[in-house]
């Protein structure tokens, strides 16, 4: 009797144990308990949002706005890829726009969208991104949400680091992720240490057109360049870089680049690099690029330049420097003050916060511990700040609250970890859902943070949304920082994929937003101001078509005396001076996408007739109730 | 006429330079689909959208019921209402200075018959919009249906709420005749208790 006690006991005991065991390993998953979260985030119909959020399209390779809080998509801005949707990349006017030096390169991989600013906060009137995988940097215009510039970066090997602002637009920077040989050559892929080399270029940005242009390129020594900040304050003038493979592997990097204890951040002078160019010291080095923009007839221009300065950085002392970092860091972010520099090592137990003022008395003594490839190196205990201890795994990127905290994205421990500035010491922590990348605060790279809440622009989703099939949603998760502790708020799906993001108050760009384009000003050559200036032009085997739409109806619609073999341009104006309402234009069988005409503009498709017969053409966005009368038909003659 | 009569009326003749630089009516077009407005504006010398581009979006949208495009250009009375405004303006300054009774019932008249002509025409040609309608072409025929906008209120007209009301110059101009009337009143009130004292 006593021994089947004992034995019934042992069995509950172990189940209680093995309960115990698994309960403490499972995931925990936040299930309920959200309180006044749909409150926060509730925009009720027919009210705006507070933010506007530019998020990274990545391997779409485009720009989408959403609102904030509510996570509500507004718009995809196309802008390294083509989009049928809008005819951008297939009508003739921005077809120039994705023109490159490899040819018309129609996608690209876009990863950091950046907010112009003045005095190092958001001035609400372009956004930059990078391509990455031919490297390039596109400007938007924030009055029309649309890609008005692109410029290819020469001597590149992909252009992650980028583009990072200088405090008043001086300079969008762009540094090489691959080194490669430069300039190019066919040599063995095992001769890396030997030929191969970074760059780190400066783009100037025009303070009023806002027109970019290659200032010059700094020579730097062959490691990965992966993520920049550029000073603010004290620190104005620098700019931070982080790298690595300091191994200098060409092969299973994963391995091979991962064995030092530390890597580096660069710290380039650009006021000295400024000051060198203007003193001549730049070299002229062959280096043919495209430089493609919008001009004031709204029509793209592709200009293919020839040359670029450039200057090598070990041959200018005083111009880059590196400072050791753990573990192959991946974000590089300089906080509101200016004074600190975080890295996020991406292996590393620890944030180390390097400090700008001890790295400058640390020059100033000559605190070296040695060189790397003629740059020299700083010693980390001369510069470190301080190190945020045991915040998590894997830190990658830290924004800013204004409040005197950062927040670390941490990817393999899948959380946010909020720290002091100062103290180092970790104040709380959120899980996200799952392996969050970047982060983002309203303003949280700039001088002065908006605050508000956190966005965590998350890798994985897994069994965060209804599923559909192999790929899933791409997603972020909004997170209120107001209170002591941070509150997750929200779940909202992304376009793909979501690396970095920016957000600026509604308020700062909402009443700029373009309406229509007066017909009076369209200066297009192809444009036409009223419908009695519709008319076919033929040109040996080229036929302009000057078509004009108006609800609800195309000028002219019976078009005839068109030949198999022909070209055909179709220069729809769309003549509408009111708000929302754009006409599409499609034709069946063109082999390129439709048009998407905005009011008082014009844009122009190629089309070129196969056989002959008569063909419909029709508009595509629905305009008014006699939308589907729209059409019109072309008699192709053999 | 009583020293502050004689401003009153000099104050209400100036009061009419405002109808040069507002718009003397103004009739606006409510539908759902325009949360940002669209209206057309009288003003003394032109016709014109409340907003930029509203004028093309109006005629643009009458293209559908048949109506004319309304051309500020083809309509003649908006050369001669500046004059017109003009002299009677100058009719009440010299009523002002002159400090004559007679003067003052005569500028009255002269006022009020130019503020009924001019709604009259108004009037007809809102009328003539609404009613002389290209029914061979209009794309939206209801039968028994006109869109002729309402000299002052409201009216549905298909989906669109017209609502027609004076504008800023208009109620220059209504404040102004108002004044006129007054001071005439006030006179000819003073002018019968002032015979029998002289007696």
């Amino acid at each position: 009797m006593k021994r089947t006690l004992i034995v019934a006991m042992g069995f509950v005991l172990s189940i209680i144990g093995i309960a115990a065991i698994f309960g403490g390993c499972s995931p925990k998953k936040e299930v309920g308990g959200f309180g006044d979260a749909a409150e926060k985030v509730y925009v009720a119909p027919g009210s705006y949002d507070e933010f506007y959020a530019f998020m990274s399209g990545g391997f779409s390779g485009q720009v989408s706005v959403y609102g904030l809080p509510s996570g509500r998509l507004f718009r995809v801005i196309p802008v390294f890829s083509v989009d049928p949707e809008k005819g951008y990349g297939y009508s003739e006017e921005t077809k120039p726009l994705l023109m490159t030096s490899h040819g018309f390169v129609p996608w690209d991989d876009a990863h950091h969208p950046q907010l112009s600013v003045t005095d190092g906060q958001s001035d609400g009137r372009w956004l930059f991104i990078n391509g990455n995988n031919t490297p390039r940097i596109a400007r938007m215009d924030l009055t029309t949400f649309e890609t008005v510039e692109t410029i290819e970066i020469p001597n590149s090997g992909g252009n992650h680091g980028s583009p990072f602002l200088t405090p008043n637009n001086e300079y969008v920077v762009a540094s090489t992720r691959f080194s490669v040989p430069i300039p190019q050559q066919d040599v063995s892929i095992s001769s890396y240490k030997e030929n191969f080399k970074g760059t780190i270029t400066f783009i100037s940005v025009d303070s009023v057109t806002g027109r970019m242009k290659i200032a010059f390129q700094i020579l730097v020594p062959g490691i990965n360049y992966d993520l920049s900040r550029s000073g603010k304050g004290p620190s104005h003038g620098w700019s931070f870089f982080s790298s690595y493979n300091s191994e200098q592997a060409n092969t299973q990097l994963e391995v091979n680049a991962s064995k030092n204890d530390k890597d580096f951040i660069a710290a380039v002078n650009w006021k000295l690099a400024e000051e060198l160019i203007a003193q001549g010291k730049g070299q002229d080095w062959t280096a043919s690029h495209y430089h493609n923009y919008m001009d004031d007839a709204d029509v793209g221009q592709s200009e293919v330049l020839n040359s670029v300065k450039v200057l090598v950085a070990k041959d200018h002392p005083g111009l880059m420097y590196y400072l050791p970092t753990p573990k192959s860091p991946h974000g590089c972010d300089v906080d509101p003050s200016g004074e600190y520099i975080v890295a996020g090592g991406k292996l590393a137990a620890l944030i180390p916060v390097h400090s700008f003022s001890k790295f400058k008395k640390a020059v100033e003594g000559n605190e070296f511990e040695g060189e790397f490839d003629g740059i020299p190196i700083v010693k980390y205990e001369s510069v470190i700040a301080g190190e945020v201890k045991d915040p998590g795994l894997g830190p990658l990127h830290t924004e800013f609250d204004g409040q005197g905290f950062g927040y670390t994205s941490m990817f393999l421990s899948s959380e946010i970890v909020k720290w002091k500035i100062g103290t180092w010491e970790v104040v709380d922590r959120i899980p996200t859902y799952y392996s969050i990348g970047h982060l983002m605060i309203p303003g949280g790279d700039t001088k002065q943070p908006y605050g508000k809440y956190v966005v965590a622009l998350n890798k994985i989703t897994k069994d965060r949304y209804l599923p559909t099939g192999p790929e899933l949603t791409q997603a972020a998760q909004l997170i209120d920082i107001t209170g002591d502790k941070m509150k997750l708020l929200l779940d909202f799906p992304t376009i793909g994929e979501p690396h970095y993001a920016q957000a600026l108050p509604a308020t700062m760009i909402k009443d700029r937003s373009v309406r229509w384009y007066p017909i009076a000003e369209n200066k297009n050559p192809f444009a036409i101001k009223a419908e009695n200036e519709s008319r076919i032009e033929r040109d040996g085997k080229t036929v302009h078509v000057y078509m004009s739409t108006i609800r609800t109806h195309f000028v002219p619609d019976n078009i005839e005396g068109i030949k198999v073999g022909d070209k055909v341009y179709f220069h729809v104006t769309n003549l509408e001076q009111d708000w929302d309402v754009p006409h599409g234009f499609s034709v069946m069988g063109a082999t390129t996408s439709e048009l998407l005409v905005m009011p008082g503009q014009t844009r122009t498709l190629l089309w070129e007739p196969k056989m002959a017969g008569v063909i419909p053409f029709y508009c595509t966005d629905f305009c008014s109730a006699l939308h589907q009368e729209m059409q019109g038909w072309i008699r192709v003659s053999s | 006429m009583k020293p502050f009569s004689r401003i009153s009326i000099a104050v209400a003749a100036l009061l009419l330079t405002l109808t040069y630089f507002l718009p003397l009516w103004e009739i606006e077009l409510i539908a759902p689909q325009y949360p940002e407005g669209l209206g057309m504006e009288i003003w003394i010398n032109q016709v014109q959208g409340q907003h930029p581009g509203d004028l093309a979006k109006i005629n643009n949208l009458n293209h559908y019921i048949g109506m004319k495009h309304i051309k500020p250009e083809s309509i003649p009375e908006l050369r001669i209402m500046p004059w017109i405004m003009r002299a009677v303006m100058l009719f009440g300054l010299a009523v002002a200075i002159s400090g004559r009774k007679w003067m003052l019932t005569a500028w009255l008249v002269v006022f009020l018959v130019v503020a009924l002509a001019g709604l009259v025409d108004f009037y007809l040609w809102g009328y003539d919009y609404g009613h002389n309608l290209d029914l061979e072409n209009a794309i939206i025929k209801v039968p028994g249906m006109t869109y002729q906008p309402p000299l002052i209120g409201s009216k549905k007209l298909l989906n669109f709420e017209a609502v027609s009301l004076p504008g800023f110059g208009g109620w220059a101009a209504i404040g102004s005749v108002l004044t006129g009337a007054l001071v005439w009143f006030m006179e000819m009130r003073r002018a019968r208790k002032v015979v029998p004292n002289v007696e």
